[in-house]
């Protein structure tokens, strides 16, 4: 007793000890790997279509929902609904592109803004009068049941799955749109569409895709999450304005940062529900504040 | 010649019907969340059981004409008092009933006795709308916070959960939910070992729950509602927790949100509630009519509008009239109720039916039958020992 009593006053500086600490930062990598897609996603839209994409977390619900309906309906289970899912969310995208927000790239940001959202009230709407608000049960699939003891904590092999499967599909994303040829045309398309459409190049397809791509990657993070969070009507609308903060926060449209931004993030909301819960919900929004107010235009944004 | 006769007769009865039946006009207004957290547990299946209420008692043999309208108060006290000043001035409603969210019903309780209308409130929790708020036209039907935390606190702590940490939704509701529980707890021979207080609305629970983990608590009481609760529930199967021997205690948690979590994650559960469809052959019956309208089982509090509409129809037919809000409440109070779904209900002066609450646990999958198979009945709990006691200066029928 006197020695335990002993092992905590050591720690006392901290306020905390160490292997809670650690389980609390692993945490915190798990909640930023959803920030991470989400705004990767966010960030492609905008930095290749100027298009501030409000219906980003409603089309995160429906990707949760898609893989719910493939299981409720069809009898398409969790690692099929993985792929199925993004890519029926993202056609769904791409009819949206082409129906109305192909009409107003020339114009402001504003009315992609006021039109994206809402689209998201809309499809938010449908899915609350169809489905209720209570939400619906989704099962981890069998293979990920279960989990480890690391010692300081219990890891369920779900989270860690879904730490690793967002860390390669954010690098992924950012190797193709960095590095290779096809992200050339892509980020060369939106500095000067006119000039690439000399050389050949379909331009308006190119953007079609990569607004696909974009919510695809929302409806991929609505999957991942599935299992663990509620799947309700309003799990976007809960999720998207702390994604924008994100996004602020890493610089609007800059890729790499919108990733390393979303996993930090996720870190400093997993410490301070350690030191001060009661301040978790905020954090974000002060450091959003805090960066705009020293660096306007993002960790790492180019100066305009 | 007989045929003609028995035209003649017909007709009569006829006429004499529908004058009758032109005597008491009863308007009705179904007031609750249609399209927020609480739709599902309350909204438009409320509506259906006010209206199963009207059918049931056979108002239009009785001289009683019903009509029965709803609206949306978006769980906002401005919108929802609002909406009641209209219904009572313009629409000539004579009742309102539902009206979930403790602020929007504590409001609307007010625009009742100043209207001298009739509040019959099923959704809400707040134990104020017959303690600090009492009024002489409201009555309170279903369940309040204190039922809750005395049904689930007590027997938890009773049944060897002496150490609580308490998982608090960071707002008003959250802080008395937890506040009513602990003082059970404290009452019982138990302890309060930790409390974190988790913003609204939250997604992820984890740390939160990694916290109450390493507290060494026997249970973690979640004095939280819908969506929250869900999640909370969801990660805590996930991160073992209730496989490692800790119970979770739902604090404010229906069989709609038990339904969408599934039993494979929620079992075990404990909860108290007012009503379960499966619990006798009425309360069957009644659910299963409702089921085949609505397309989900009834919760208590859908129960509760329907019971209550039944009560006070029966009051509007014994005085004659649906004009005197606080005489209609009273006359309520006297009466001996027999419920189909709530058993025995006797109706306090203070406006609190007592009526018996249950303690109930979530089946495990293999128990379960069905989609809607989800409760076990642990123990049934007396309304007088369920519900906080009357004060004396709310008891209306000495005044």
């Amino acid at each position: 007793m006197k020695r335990r009593r002993g092992t905590f006053r050591m720690f006392e500086l901290l306020g905390i000890p160490p292997q809670v600490l650690l389980g609390q930062l692993l945490l915190g990598l798990i909640n930023g790997s959803f920030y991470a897609v989400l705004s990767l996603g966010l960030a492609v839209i905008f930095g290749l279509l100027n298009i501030i994409n409000f219906a980003h977390g409603a089309l995160y619900m429906m990707g949760a929902f898609v893989a719910w309906m493939l299981l409720h309906y069809l009898g398409i289970g969790y690692w099929p609904a993985l792929i199925l899912a993004p890519l029926i969310t993202g056609a769904f995208g791409i009819l949206l592109e082409r129906t109305m927000l192909s009409r107003l790239y020339h114009l402001d940001h504003l009315y992609g803004l006021l039109l994206t959202f809402g689209l998201a009230l809309i499809i938010q709407g449908l899915f609350r009068n169809y489905y209720g608000i209570s939400g619906l049960p989704y099962q981890i699939p069998d293979l990920l049941s279960g989990g480890n003891n690391l010692g300081f904590m219990f890891l369920p092999n779900y989270r860690a799955w879904v730490v690793v499967a967002s860390a390669i599909v954010c690098l992924a994303t950012w190797f193709i749109i960095e590095k290779t040829r096809l992200g050339a045309y892509l980020r060369a398309a939106t500095e000067n569409p006119v000039l690439v459409g000399a050389f050949g190049i379909n331009v308006p397809l190119l953007i079609m895709l990569t607004y696909g791509f974009g919510v695809a990657l929302a409806g991929f993070a609505g999957v991942l999450a599935a299992p663990i969070y509620s799947v309700n009507p309003n799990m976007g609308a809960d999720m998207i304005i702390v994604v924008f903060a994100v996004v602020v926060i890493g610089g609007m449209g800059s890729i790499m940062g919108a990733i390393l931004t979303g996993y930090v993030l996720g870190l400093v909301e997993g410490l301070t529900r350690v030191f001060y819960p009661e301040g978790s919900a905020v954090v974000i929004f002060v450091i959003m504040a805090i960066v705009l107010l020293i660096k306007p235009e993002g960790l790492f944004g180019k100066a305009a | 010649m007989m045929k003609s006769l028995a035209y003649g007769t017909a007709l009569g009865a006829l006429i004499a019907g529908s004058a009758m039946a032109q005597d008491i006009e009863v308007k009705l207004g179904v007031l609750n969340d249609r399209s927020g957290v609480y739709a599902d547990l309350s909204g438009e299946g409320s509506v259906v059981a006010a209206r199963m209420a009207v059918e049931d008692f056979k108002a239009s043999d009785k001289g009683l004409k019903v009509e029965i309208i709803s609206a949306d108060h978006q769980n906002k006290p401005d919108i929802g008092s609002n909406i009641a000043r209209q219904w009572y001035d313009e629409e000539g409603v004579n009742a309102i009933l539902d009206v979930p969210t403790s602020s929007v019903a504590l409001a609307v309780a007010d625009i009742t006795a100043e209207k001298n209308g009739v509040l019959i409130n099923s959704g809400a929790g707040s134990t104020a709308l017959t303690r600090e708020q009492c009024r002489a036209t409201t009555i309170h039907w279903t369940y309040d916070t204190a039922a809750l935390a005395n049904g689930t606190g007590g027997a938890m702590t009773n049944s060897g959960g002496k150490k609580w940490f308490f998982l608090t939704a960071d707002y008003a509701f959250g802080h008395s939910l937890e506040e009513n529980t602990a003082k059970v707890v404290e009452e019982n021979g138990g302890e309060v070992v930790g409390t974190v207080n988790v913003p609204f609305p939250a997604q992820d629970f984890s740390s939160f729950l990694l916290q109450a983990q390493g507290s060494g608590a026997d249970v973690i009481g979640l004095a939280n509602a819908g969506g929250d609760t869900v999640n909370a529930i969801k990660q805590a199967s996930e991160f073992g927790i209730t496989q490692a021997g800790q119970k979770l205690a739902a604090l404010l948690f229906f069989v709609t949100d038990v339904h969408a979590l599934g039993a494979q994650t929620a079992q075990g559960l404990s909860l108290t509630e007012a009503f379960y469809w499966d619990q006798n052959d009425a309360t069957r019956a009644w659910s299963k009519r409702f089921f085949d309208t609505h397309g989900s089982q009834p919760t208590m509090v859908q129960a509760g509008v329907y019971s209550g509409t039944l009560a006070y129809l029966a009051a509007v037919e014994a005085l004659g009239s649906a004009d005197d809000g606080k005489a209609l409440v009273a006359k309520i109070k006297e009466m001996e109720i027999e419920d189909p779904l709530f058993g025995t209900v006797k109706v306090r002066g203070d406006g609190r039916a007592v009526h018996d609450m249950y303690l109930f646990q979530v089946k495990s999958p293999d128990e379960s039958t069905g989609e809607w198979d989800l409760y076990n009945q642990i123990s049934s709990i007396n309304g007088d020992d369920a519900f906080l006691p009357m004060l004396d200066e709310c008891d209306f029928t000495k005044m």
